[in-house]
């Protein structure tokens, strides 16, 4: 029939030695047994029930808590957010301080933080000599791994001294007296307070901004890099008007993230935020952060009054969580439908 | 425009790349100083405070010498539980969003979730199972302890697995449909198998990440002075035992919290090493 | 040379092979992708025991059609297809019909090679053991076989164990060539199967799809004219969506009945 090899499979019952080994077809197939349908809707409905597990997980901490800080909101009612007072002996709490703290130095680590990742994913990404480039990105996210409770333990003892003989003296020295930033930096340069929380609370987010605005440098087009330097651009033009245009996305949701992780940061801040329930406007006072306070007394706080309103402090971290992401999103999602790119 | 007016165009140009140029050189100068300052100072104090008697004796009260063991155990213990808890649900949460997540609400409301919680703060998270756990059996314990940092690594899992099984090429899973091979085996056999180089390296920087956290065991598992194997009582794990230690005005108890932030970076730093190994090993061609 | 520039074939003529009865038959099938059409009308027979090879510039629909015979398109929702594909008595497009059993009896190699994550043997025993029990020296039976049959034994038998994904392009091809052959279909789709390979291995596995064909009726999607012409016996020509014609090989490429069959051999279109 056909001009074929050897290897066919009709039986050669006469060639016997001659033929090749397996020459004979192997038996029929036996009885087929049915691949499983409903196997297949049981794995699905088992993984979809995990996936739901994680979805409930949410509704459930933002229920818990609610019903856990309703006492104390039911107290003070809307003004717990507006009062500054904390005062365990006469059961009177109002969260603004913690909040205020909770913002600043956050704010104080944004302020350092994005520059320097911008500064350093740039370098990563188009100064860095081929050889250091991946040590270099490891290191970066090595800081990242670090466990906070060391950056507060650095803080506390090796950092805070440094940053009151030194840093903020000269601060106080340089602003102290002009009209507008001078009220920043009052007050005794001991080396706590919200200053030096905000400082360590940068270096802490850094690695996590670089590493996103790194990652995403990367991935953009050589062509278009490209076709900026044909054009005779130089090397900080290129990032600056093709390669950060390009990323704002990731760049933007690089500093969410940032963002998010300064907020709840616990550890690194209450070593050395001063634990004091403070509105000053001097970053050198000391004050509280929303977990500094939660951290410090929450195993103490013996009157019900007092865990319910450091539940609703809780509570008022995780909305601010929620509602920077909400806004990271909305953001995106403006950005990229104004490039007529769908997210 | 006139040559001269170029030229000092051209001057300008070049200065404002030198000097952002010569910032991003300073700015990444800045991140390794801090990186080496902080590791620094962590080896210097962790390892003059290292001795055996970490390993073989509890911790001290304040005045005495001592160790670390009772912390060291119950770390291990609540970390591998929490471990343990979370693979799972996370793997196959993943595996959801990723192979049945196309149609539906479920998938992308999931997502959007899984996205939340893994920026969730902390000590949120301690508070969430101190309110549904703790204040309800009324005492702290290392099984809430491991229930927080499960609920922390949870959304690591997912996202990572998820991301993993993007990766996989259309035409494996074809390809293995095409055999008749029903979806299960397709996803458990073929799918999970071509990226588990990639979904163990999520479970490890699950593990690391779950090793250095403090804030959800402050009020879950809290700490225990003493030697503690059940689980069902406070636990005594090197976070909090550091905490309380640093925070003392002992110096005994301050070095000995130096060594446990040794131990504890030690552990977490390895981890990321050998994440990053296997990822590399075992990749999806 | 024959007058169209394309290199004689080394296989007869189907016309002149004993007659053959249809395998599958497709009639008034209908393919949609959401609202987009991508199959219309389409009426041919797939003759048992014989290659039967799609031909059509990119687009065509070629891929859409070999994709509905073995159900492959449900795996994604929006795409669906209405009308008749019968085979081995049922219409295979019927919402009851078992897929999974249905795959068993036509299995499909595609274009980029897809070796699983295991070992060779693996690779060929997982089909087999999802629809029989088979003893170790069975199954050890089964793939020497499967090998064989897709000529990868001699390089494949010492290296069994090793991974499918160490193997070279041409080979990993013909590993999955083994794995659905290991399987006992009647019908194997060949996807674009060489489009990947090099000359080299696209020849070894066009010898292998003529002596396949002794047991098994093949289907091919080919992008490559010259390819169709060497190794089918059934040519269909499709354009966006059309069948525009259907029949024997030799006689499509030499004498073909449409205009546009014409220009597209003959490279004016396409």
């Amino acid at each position: 029939m056909t001009a074929s090899s050897a290897s066919t499979a009709l039986p050669h019952p006469m060639s016997g030695a001659a033929a090749p080994k397996v020459q004979r077809e192997p038996g029929p197939p036996a009885a087929r047994h049915g691949a499983g349908h409903w196997q297949d809707k049981l794995f699905e409905h088992v993984t979809q029930f995990f996936a739901l597990f994680v979805l409930l997980l949410l509704l459930a901490i933002l229920g818990a808590l609610t019903y856990a800080a309703l006492p104390a909101l039911s107290k003070f009612g809307f003004s717990f957010f507006t009062t500054n007072v904390w005062n365990p002996v006469t059961s009177d709490f109002g969260a603004l301080a913690p909040i205020y703290g909770t913002l600043v130095t956050s704010a104080i680590a944004l302020l350092i933080g994005v520059p320097v990742s911008f500064g350093i994913a740039l370098f990563l990404t188009e100064m860095c000599p081929a050889a250091l480039k991946r040590p270099l990105g490891t290191a970066v996210e090595l800081l990242a791994a670090i466990p906070s409770i060391i950056y507060g333990m650095w803080g506390l003892f090796v950092f805070a001294p440094i940053f009151g003989d030194y840093v903020q003296p000269a601060l106080k020295s340089v602003f102290g007296d002009l009209w507008i930033l001078g009220p920043l930096f009052q007050g005794a340069p001991n080396g706590i307070g919200m200053l030096s929380a905000g400082f360590i609370l940068s270096i802490m987010v850094i690695p996590f901004i670089a590493s996103v605005m790194r990652d995403v440098f990367e991935i953009v087009p050589p062509v278009l890099k490209e076709s900026a330097y044909g054009i005779g651009c130089t090397t900080w033009e290129v990032v600056w008007n093709i390669v950060l245009p390009y990323t704002k996305v990731g760049v933007i949701g690089g500093i969410m993230l940032g963002l998010g992780r300064a907020l709840g940061e616990t550890m690194a801040v209450t070593f050395v935020i001063g634990n004091a329930y403070k509105i000053s406007a001097s970053l050198f006072a000391p004050g509280n952060s929303i977990a500094s306070s939660l951290a410090n007394e929450f195993n103490e706080a013996a009157d019900p009054i007092h865990r319910s309103s450091l539940i609703a402090l809780g509570l008022v971290l995780f909305a601010l969580t929620l509602v920077v992401l909400a806004c990271s999103r909305l953001l995106i999602a403006q950005l990229a439908k104004g490039e007529g790119r769908k997210t | 425009m006139s040559g001269a007016a170029m030229t000092s165009l051209y001057r300008r140009r070049l200065f404002v790349n030198r000097f952002n140029l010569v910032a991003s050189l300073a700015t990444m100068a800045f991140g390794m100083a801090f990186l080496l300052w902080i590791l620094g100072v962590l080896f210097y104090n962790g390892f003059t405070a290292l001795s055996p008697t970490l390993f073989t004796q509890m911790t001290p009260p304040p005045g005495s010498a001592g160790g670390l063991l009772n912390a060291i155990a119950g770390s291990v213990v609540i970390v591998g539980v929490a471990t343990f808890i979370s693979t799972p649900i996370g793997i196959l949460a993943g595996i959801y969003l990723a192979e049945f997540g196309r149609e539906g609400w479920v998938a992308p409301a999931t997502r959007f979730i899984n996205d939340i919680l893994l920026s969730a703060p902390s000590i949120v998270i301690g508070l969430f199972i101190y309110t549904v756990y703790v204040a309800q059996v009324g005492h702290f314990s290392g099984w809430a302890g491991s229930f927080a940092l499960a609920l922390i690594a949870i959304p690591v899992v997912v996202r990572t697995t998820e991301n993993m099984l993007h990766l996989v090429p259309n035409s494996l899973r074809e390809a293995a449909v095409a055999l008749g091979a029903p979806m299960w085996k397709v996803i458990l056999m073929v799918t999970l198998k071509a990226v588990r180089g990639g979904v163990i390296t999520g479970v490890l920087l699950a593990v690391a990440r779950m090793s250095g956290e403090t804030a959800p065991l402050l009020f879950t598992a809290l700490n225990n002075s003493f030697w503690s194997a059940d689980m069902d009582g406070p636990m005594a794990n090197l976070p909090v035992v550091i905490f309380q230690f640093a925070m003392s005005p002992f110096e005994d108890w301050k070095s000995l919290a130096w060594a446990g932030a040794l131990l504890i970076t030690l552990a977490v730093l390895i981890i990321n090493i050998l994440a990053r190994s296997v990822f590399r090993q075992a990749s999806v061609r | 040379m024959n007058e169209t520039g394309l290199m004689s074939r080394p296989t007869v003529a189907a016309s002149t092979l004993p007659p053959s009865t249809p395998k599958m038959t497709i009639k008034s099938l209908d393919f949609f992708y959401g609202k987009f059409q991508g199959l219309k009308d389409i009426n041919l027979e797939i003759a048992e025991r014989r290659v039967t090879a799609f031909i059509g510039p990119s687009g065509c629909g070629k891929s859409t059609l070999l994709r509905t015979l073995n159900r492959m398109y449900s795996l994604y929702p929006g795409q669906r297809a209405t009308g008749e594909i019968r085979f081995n008595g049922q219409n295979i497009l019927d919402a009851g019909v078992d897929l999974n059993m249905l795959r068993a009896k036509v299995g499909m190699v595609f274009q980029k090679p897809t070796p699983f994550p295991m070992s060779i043997y693996d690779n060929i025993a997982f089909g087999v053991r999802l629809y029989e029990n088979l003893g170790q020296r069975e199954m050890d039976e089964r793939v020497e076989w499967a090998l064989t049959k897709a000529a990868m034994w001699d390089e494949a038998k010492d290296k069994l164990k090793q991974s499918g994904m160490a193997l070279s392009g041409g080979q990993q091809q013909r590993l999955c060539i083994a794995r659905a052959v290991a399987v006992k279909p009647d019908v194997l789709l060949l996807d674009e199967p060489t489009s990947a390979l090099d000359p080299i291995s696209t020849a070894k596995i066009e010898e292998l799809i003529t002596e396949l064909k002794v047991d098994y009726t093949i289907a091919i999607v080919t992008h490559n004219m010259q390819q169709a012409a060497r190794v089918s016996d059934y040519t269909a020509y499709m354009y966006l969506g059309l069948l525009i014609e259907f029949g024997e090989t030799d006689q499509l490429f030499l004498k073909p009945k449409r205009k546009e069959t014409e220009d597209y051999i003959t490279g004016r279109f396409g």
